[in-house]
């Protein structure tokens, strides 16, 4: 198998991404739990955000100007990699505190892992992401491991 | 309420049905302002990305997963643990069954773990995942 990572792609590993800053409002719970056809009245109502709204708010935002042809943002954090089909990977969550209307929230990202597999379509290269999400007095809300897949 | 003592391991959770559609999909991609055209754009996703349909979201998906244990423990338990991997592309048109089942169970701390799996209408699993709540003892 031809070797897709270079060494300079692996020396991005325990780098940092630029903080992100996002105050929790409730329209945006409520848009986010109706979209996912939420059932509990906490989350439709906007009292408390559901687990995952929280997935989505460190999500970059950029200008129209500025996204690719595929619709996505350009990965300006992270190493130029060979393949460009970016799928979703696997996620996990670990949570300690609930997220409400107004909640001023603080993500930080770092890259701490590049791996090349084989699929049965061909190459993959998996990309793992620590994003750690606290508010601004510094209380942990989740940390979450997440995993780009680009084939 | 549910409570830890009525639990047993190998207990199904409450099975659900999700069928996205072309009006859901495109306000749940508002809401986490994604722009990935595989989400709207039918003639781009299949002859430029090469699936057969416009993709239903991984972290779509994801919720969905997260639900089917946020609507079975309510207000009776945590979640401290959530995951999953998006394993199958799932697609427009397709409805996939939520569901999941106890893997553990810790009387003394509270602990329950399950895991979980989104399938496609042709049994297929698309998405596992597992979880870890907890109970007041």
């Amino acid at each position: 198998m031809e070797n897709l990572i270079t060494d300079e792609a692996l020396s991005w590993i325990g780098k940092s991404d630029s903080i992100i800053e996002v105050e929790v409002s409730r329209r945006d719970i409520i848009k986010y739990s109706l979209a996912t056809e939420q059932k509990q009245d906490k989350f439709l109502k906007g009292d408390e955000a559901p687990p995952m709204f929280v997935a989505g708010l460190s999500r970059e935002i950029v200008s129209l100007e500025e996204l690719g042809p595929d619709g996505l943002a350009p990965t300006n954090f992270g190493p130029r990699l060979p393949l460009k089909r970016v799928m979703a990977g696997g996620v996990t969550f670990n949570f300690f505190r609930n997220v409400e209307p107004g909640d001023c929230l603080v993500f930080n990202r770092t890259l701490t892992g590049i791996a090349e597999k084989e699929g049965r379509t061909g190459p993959l290269i998996f990309v793992t992401y620590l994003i750690t999400c606290k508010t601004k007095n510094g209380d942990s809300v989740l940390e979450q491991t997440q995993t780009r897949i680009l084939r | 309420m549910i409570k830890i003592c009525d639990l047993i391991v190998g207990q199904e959770l409450p099975a659900r049905k999700h069928t996205a559609t072309n009006v859901s999909l495109f306000c749940y991609n508002a809401a986490i302002w994604n722009p990935h055209r595989i989400h709207y754009d039918e003639e781009y996703t299949k002859e430029v990305e090469g699936h057969p349909a416009i993709v239903i979201d991984g972290p779509l998906q994801g919720d969905w997963l997260c639900q089917t244990v946020l609507n079975w423990i309510e207000s009776g338990a945590e979640l401290l643990e959530f995951g999953y991997t998006n394993r199958k592309a799932a697609y427009l048109g397709e409805t996939l069954s939520a569901g999941g089942k106890i893997t553990f169970i810790d009387r003394d701390t509270g602990i329950v773990k399950v895991e979980l799996f989104l399938k496609n209408e042709g049994g297929e699993v698309t998405s596992p995942g597992m979880a870890t709540v907890k109970f007041r003892v």
